[in-house]
């Protein structure tokens, strides 16, 4: 479904992005791990369009996606839950939500809209009960909740998350992570990128290791689980205080 | 001032609704312009620059109708009646204009708190003001919303223009008093929020025409300001604006 080729990025002077090369197939849960800094974020903002990629070659469903601007990758069905939430804080929920269906306005599919915000209430009932709240006013779980509502309102076929899980109770990441495994089982495809390398690689069928700007590693969720590298650098396990016991 | 101008002008071609209407639509073209041309290459402009350029460009607009229209004070003819006819209300009699005027701004705040409201191009428009990357991650063309709103703001002002000047008259330079009783007026209301800033400009309003009684008549237009000033110290979300709601917005 994605397919990225040897892509380099950065901001300014700074290239952050190092030849980076990935694919992610329909139906998956891949996610991306790796340290503060690493590049992850970097990453998503270059495939959403945020960041323009200075090489390579970014393939969406087949399509060169690298030069288009951000509104342009939405409509192709490719969407970015922003790190941050990033929320229209002064605006209420409902008209959140509401926006996140604008290209499915554009597309004539206005008619679908009032049947996605009930599978959004359906999966996020919290959503629901704060409807007329201002997005700003709600708790950084309910926030994030909200960011990707408002996200699968566009019927994404790749929705890109970015640290879903930053600042949150323990309980609520369990939340947000079962929506994301509901996700895959209705089709959609995961395209996860964490801090939380644990909790990712948990759900993930397939992980990349991202560290100072290039993938390191790849594999299978359960190869990186049990890979000795990542549980020294990724899952705090510490090997040497084992042997020893 | 170019509204009320340009209705002056094509008042002795046309008759008045037809002037109006060329005046407003002219207007909102040369605001689409300045946007298109000014700001719109510009890569994610701060508030402040924007505010700059945007000084720097009236400036050199009043300095074009300077040379166009020279130095004459000018005015449209009142909608209905005449300088010196009244309508009586309940024993006072009030200038016919100033109903116009009263009546005419309501229509625009009612229009306006709908279009922002309801519609779907209001919601993204402030949805860009709230959060450009996060509107343009909606598929919403931010650049456009930016055009749309230096267009609906030459509207506005256009309408504004030419509903005044048979009362306040227009000259080259006019609007530059109205550009700082206007700002005021937005922050003493609460910025962003176009029914509180009607109110707020009643305050204003008769603030200014009392003060008469205990400042010189040559303060008048200090008052203006002096009210910024305390209310920018004191209360910056406005008389009416709740601290909560400004604290969420972004500027």
């Amino acid at each position: 479904m994605l397919r990225i080729k040897n892509v380099e990025s950065g901001y300014g002077r700074l290239k952050v992005l190092k030849k980076v090369t990935m694919h992610i197939g329909a139906g998956e849960i891949v996610t991306i791990i790796g340290a503060n800094g690493a590049g992850k974020t970097t990453l998503l903002r270059t495939v959403s369009g945020l960041i323009p990629a200075r090489s390579g070659e970014i393939l969406f469903e087949m399509k060169e996606i690298g030069e288009l601007p951000p509104e342009r990758i939405v409509f192709l069905g490719c969407s970015l839950v922003p790190e941050g939430r990033q929320v229209f804080a002064p605006m209420t929920v409902k008209e959140n939500i509401l926006l996140g269906a604008y290209p499915q306005y554009r597309r004539k599919r206005g008619d679908q809209v009032r049947e996605d915000l009930e599978r959004i209430y359906g999966l996020f009932p919290r959503l629901r009960e704060r409807e007329r709240q201002l997005a700003g006013t709600l708790s950084g779980g309910e926030q994030q909740m909200l960011a990707i509502a408002r996200a699968l309102m566009a019927r994404p076929k790749l929705i890109m998350m970015d640290e879903p899980s930053m600042g949150l109770a323990p309980l609520i990441i369990k939340d947000i992570f079962s929506i994301v495994t509901r996700l895959r089982a209705e089709g959609g495809t995961v395209l996860l990128v964490e801090q939380n390398a644990k909790a990712a690689l948990g759900i993930a069928d397939r992980g990349y290791v991202l560290e100072t700007g290039r993938i390191i590693m790849e594999g299978t969720a359960e190869d990186l689980l049990s890979n000795r590298e990542v549980q020294r650098a990724y899952l705090g396990r510490d090997l040497d205080a084992e042997g020893t016991m | 001032m170019l509204g009320g101008m340009i209705a002056v002008t094509m008042h002795k071609l046309v008759p008045l609704p037809l002037a109006i209407l060329f005046a407003v639509v002219l207007t909102m073209i040369v605001g689409a312009v300045i946007e298109i041309v000014f700001i719109r290459w510009l890569h994610k402009p701060s508030v402040l620059r924007m505010v700059i350029i945007t000084i720097g460009i009236s400036i050199l607009i009043r300095e074009i109708a300077l040379h166009i229209w020279g130095e004459s004070v000018r005015a449209l003819p009142y909608f209905t009646g005449s300088s010196v006819s009244s309508i009586n209300l309940g024993g006072v009699y009030i200038s016919s204009q100033v109903l116009w005027v009263v009546g005419i701004g309501a229509l625009a705040v009612a229009a306006l708190t709908a279009f922002f409201g309801l519609t779907m191009l209001g919601r993204q428009m402030r949805a860009c003001a709230a959060n450009r990357d996060a509107a343009r991650l909606c598929g919403i063309d931010a650049k456009n919303m930016v055009t749309l709103s230096f267009v609906l703001s030459a509207a506005i002002g256009a309408i504004g223009g030419c509903v005044v000047c048979p009362i306040t008259y227009v000259q080259y330079d006019s609007g530059t008093q109205l550009a700082i009783k206007g700002f005021t007026v937005a922050i003493l209301g609460g910025l962003g929020n176009s029914t509180a800033a009607v109110g707020a400009g009643m305050i204003l309003g008769i603030l200014e025409s009392f003060s008469i009684w205990v400042l010189p008549t040559a303060y008048k237009e200090a008052i203006s300001i002096a009210i910024l000033l305390a209310i920018l110290f004191v209360k910056p979300s406005g008389i009416f604006g709740s601290a909560e709601a400004a604290r969420l917005k972004e500027f």
